[in-house]
């Protein structure tokens, strides 16, 4: 089991209590709280109010109001955050409301992700669960305690069935809402121990294939409000014209074309570009496009092209010469490599790859004397607070953040830029809104690309073909040294994120990673499961060829390397079973690859066929399986794992940013190819949870596997041909097949 | 210049350069935002209406083209098909991050009008002008199939 804090709980009123576990509080209140118990299935959050003073009302109606510590970007979490509380507060469902949480971190920051409020890391679920479910025991509690008050009954004699608690000896039964409008809370209050959470045999709701996403109904007749949505009285239009190359400055502004176009207001010069806003959409675009400007010529970043840089990473990786900075050590694989009979050692390559989220870049801003209110899609809305402070010369808790659904995120949504933009513009038009929407060009061009990176694996096995020692060798870029200076700082110039899954669960006795840091100032961020999404790439493909090079099947190396963990092995083995592992197909080849990372474990096998004249991959059907530990939700983790599957197939078959002397050369989705429908891999999804584990990850879990399957099918379909650059380009693939 | 355009069975009379496309009227004009932006170039399928019931990028049609159309919108598409293709969409859970999916609905409600009982190959043509990030595309295709079945069985 998971470690649970012990809640402590205090009254705060005679209507209301605290919950706290390790310095993190949830406020319940009984009795209607009008603002926050409003009829909508995603009503924003209290106007007016800053700190709502309650996580969890419980309105005289029996209506349950839970605030979502979390944003929704796809990935259901505003869905699964509060059916944990109703879960264990016995509560039923239908008359739960959820309502997005304000920006409020030292409220709502996440205890398991630094006490930050940032949705991202696949770190919701992990970091927020115990807290939500304790909480909703002791609110369960507290609710026997005045039931058991007002029957006049000890509490021992008190059951409860969703929204109800009863005493059976004497048939009578009280409504949440009765207990909710009329019980006084006991002072001091029953404490809930971990002795009072369900036995998973008891879940009502954890593991049911029947609880829909809340947010669904909104999103089929065009009423659910994303920040591109957003609109004010008196709103206005802005638009940014950025630097072609990233840290140049605009150096003369010839705007007077711009200006003549009718619907411009106002013309803004900022440090990175030119700020354009008028009344329309329209407006603003015609301006941007008129606006004649010379740039700075000094960033460093104009010296950036990425496949020259990638062969100098590739070539550092390869000398052994240069130290990096050890990610992780595990006795001295050097030397155990040294006396091996057989050494494998391979380079693993990806280029750069966009966000790309189907809603662009986009916030709403308005600014009035040194206060900012702000409505935007981001997954990050106390750093926006910050970020706008700045920006207007205040302080963060004088920005008001309301957070709209996200269009899509995929860590792209926890950057500052597109909430910088509004602010500024909203700035020069001081009390009137004003909202910007980047271009699709914009949204590419400038995006924090995944790092370009490249990987040398050496493994070294003894006669008898067992793995002696394993080092890995991480070159790119950091993000953490650009979004998390301190961090990167006290690791001693490691970047955890950027090496992140390199570190595996596969038994091997001497393990060495190291990552060696480039810097060539191109700003890269977090994109979709981030260094998970090449560290196990290298390591997958890899595993295979240590089976190939001892001629034994690449499942049953995983096995044996895999002896010690049964959850592991589970997934392992069911995969290979949906996929008929042992039969072979005409012209097809099958591929298998596994990940443990963010806590859940996925193995994957990728069916695949190549058309060799033109080198062209198609994959025909993934089967995945996935032990999360918990299945909250069963059916939504089917759909996450489909969309990291054919994410996973998209970004190894076609994503790929280029730059050139700083430019990028990808713009819209004519020259960044993201995969369609008709390319898209059928898809069969076991979720097989482990009773009695810790609650994993799933938002990014499914998405690593599915490159490395690919290119496992394509060697053993080809005789061992190894693809070992993303994307597999029919051109690299061609070179390959050639060699 | 004024345009009377006809949106949803309604006239509305619109004062904008002709040139602008018929999404940012929708959008900001008439506060239609079901209908989104996703690139502006006819590559995502974010922003597809039905001009005289006929799937169309509204991104990159003119006003002044759209002005003597008859446009159906996320908001109101009515009858049997969309009726089906709604209901097969929530209970599928389709969308995720639910962006693109109006544009999605667009183009599957305009496939099962002129295709009873599409194929996969059907709904592969059909709808691979709509791209979706979060790659609901099976379940998509599932719930096309479902709406297929469901109008069948009705009928």
């Amino acid at each position: 089991m998971t470690p649970i804090l012990q809640p402590q709980s205090r009254v705060l009123s005679r209507r209301s209590f605290l919950v706290t576990t390790g310095g993190l509080g949830i406020a319940v209140a009984f009795g209607s709280v009008p603002d926050l118990a409003s009829g909508a299935a995603m009503a924003p959050a209290a106007e007016g109010d800053f700190r709502p003073n309650a996580w969890i009302t419980i309105g005289a109606d029996g209506t349950v109001s839970i605030i979502s510590p979390a944003v929704e970007m796809g990935q259901g979490i505003t869905t699964t955050l509060p059916l944990l509380v109703a879960e264990e507060l016995d509560a039923d469902w239908s008359r739960v409301r959820v309502v997005q949480a304000p920006s409020d971190a030292e409220t709502y920051g996440n205890p398991g992700f630094y006490g930050i409020q940032l949705t991202g890391g696949s770190e919701s679920t992990r970091g927020y669960n115990a807290l939500l479910r304790m909480t909703g025991a002791q609110t369960r509690l507290i609710l026997l305690a005045g039931a058991a008050g007002m029957l006049n009954v000890p509490v021992s004699e008190l059951e409860t069935e969703p929204h109800r608690v009863l005493h059976p000896s004497s048939g009578r039964s009280l409504d949440y809402g009765e207990i909710a409008a009329r019980a006084l809370l006991p002072d001091p209050l029953p404490q809930a121990t971990e002795a009072d959470l369900k036995q998973s045999h008891r879940w009502r709701y954890i593991g049911s294939r029947t609880i829909q996403r809340i947010d669904v109904p909104s999103k089929v007749n065009g009423t659910a409000v994303f920040g591109i949505d957003v609109q004010l009285p008196d709103m206005l239009h802005g638009a940014v014209l950025r630097a072609p190359v990233q840290d140049e400055r605009p150096e003369t502004i010839d705007d007077a074309e711009a200006r003549d176009v009718p619907g411009i207001t106002h013309i803004v010069p900022l440090s990175y570009g030119v700020g354009i806003v008028g009344e329309t959409v329209e407006a603003t675009r015609r301006a941007k496009d008129l606006l004649n400007v010379t740039w700075s010529t000094t960033s460093r970043v104009r010296n950036y092209s990425s496949q020259r840089l990638l062969d100098e990473y590739r070539a550092v990786g390869r000398d052994f010469g240069q130290q990096g900075v050890p990610a992780h050590t595990n006795g001295d694989a050097e030397a155990a490599i040294a006396a091996a009979t057989t050494v494998i050692e391979a380079d693993y390559m990806s280029d750069h790859v966009a966000h790309a989220t189907m809603e662009p870049m986009n916030a709403t801003a308005l600014v009035t004397g040194d206060r900012v209110e702000i409505w935007a899609p981001t997954q990050g809305p106390t750093g926006t607070q910050g970020f706008a402070a700045e920006v207007v010369g205040t302080t963060p808790d004088k920005v008001k953040v309301n957070t709209t659904l996200l269009g899509g995120g995929f860590g792209r949504k926890a950057e500052a830029d597109f909430i910088i933009d509004a602010v500024s513009l909203a700035k020069a038009v001081e009390g009137r809104p004003v909202k910007v929407i980047w271009s699709r060009e914009d949204d590419v061009r400038h995006d924090k690309f995944r790092p370009l990176e490249a990987q040398h694996v050496k493994v070294g096995l003894d006669a008898e073909g067992n793995i002696v020692g394993w080092r890995h060798r991480i070159v790119a870029d950091s993000i953490f040294a650009r979004t998390l200076p301190p961090v990167f700082e006290e690791a001693g110039g490691h970047d955890d994120v950027v090496t992140e899954g390199a570190k595996f669960n596969y038994t091997v006795p001497a393990h060495q990673i190291e990552y060696l840091r480039q810097d060539n100032g191109l700003a890269i961020g977090f994109w979709f499961a981030v260094g998970v999404g090449y560290t196990r790439f290298a390591i997958e493909c890899v595993v295979d060829e240590i089976a190939a090079a001892r001629g034994i099947d690449p499942v049953a190396l995983r096995l044996e390397l895999l002896k010690d963990q049964p959850r592991a092995r589970k997934v392992i083995e069911t995969v290979a079973r949906m996929a008929e592992w042992d039969r072979a197909r005409d012209g097809r080849g099958l591929g298998v690859a596994y990940s443990d990372a963010f806590g859940s474990h996925c193995a994957q096998v990728a069916e695949v066929s190549l058309n060799r004249d033109t080198g062209a991959i198609r994959v025909h059907k993934v089967w995945c399986a996935i032990d999360p530990g918990v299945a909250i939700q069963p059916l939504h983790i089917e759909a996450m794992m489909m969309t990291g599957i054919t994410n996973g197939t998209g970004h190894a078959l076609f994503e790929q940013i280029n730059v050139i002397d700083g430019e990028v050369q990808e713009s819209n989705f004519d020259t960044y190819r993201l995969i369609r429908m008709s390319e898209a891999p059928e898809i069969e999804v076991a979720v097989v949870p482990t009773p009695g584990s810790p609650f994993g990850g799933i938002g990014q879990a499914g998405l690593p596997p599915t490159g490395p399957a690919i290119a496992n099918a394509v060697a053993r379909l080809t005789g061992g041909v190894r693809l070992r650059h993303y994307p597999f380009t029919p051109e690299r693939v061609k070179a390959a097949l050639d060699t | 210049m004024s345009y009377a355009i006809s949106v949803n069975g309604q006239i509305h009379h619109v004062e904008d350069d002709g040139q602008t496309p018929l999404l940012w009227v929708l959008r900001d004009t008439l506060k239609l935002t079901g209908t989104k932006y996703g690139c502006g170039v006819a590559q995502c399928g974010a922003c597809t209406v039905h001009v005289d019931g006929t799937p169309t990028r509204s991104c990159t049609l003119p006003l002044e083209v759209a002005a003597s159309a008859r446009i159906t919108t996320i908001e109101s598409i009515e009858g049997v098909e969309a009726q089906a293709i709604r209901d097969a969409w929530v209970a599928r859970d389709v969308p995720q991050c639910g962006f693109c999916q109006s544009g999605q609905i667009m183009s599957a409600v305009a496939l099962l009008r002129t295709l009873k009982t599409p194929t996969d190959r059907d709904i592969d043509v059909a709808m691979s002008g709509n791209i979706c990030r979060c790659a609901t595309y099976n379940r998509i295709r599932a719930a096309i199939h479902d709406a297929a079945a469901q109008l069948g069985t009705a009928r």
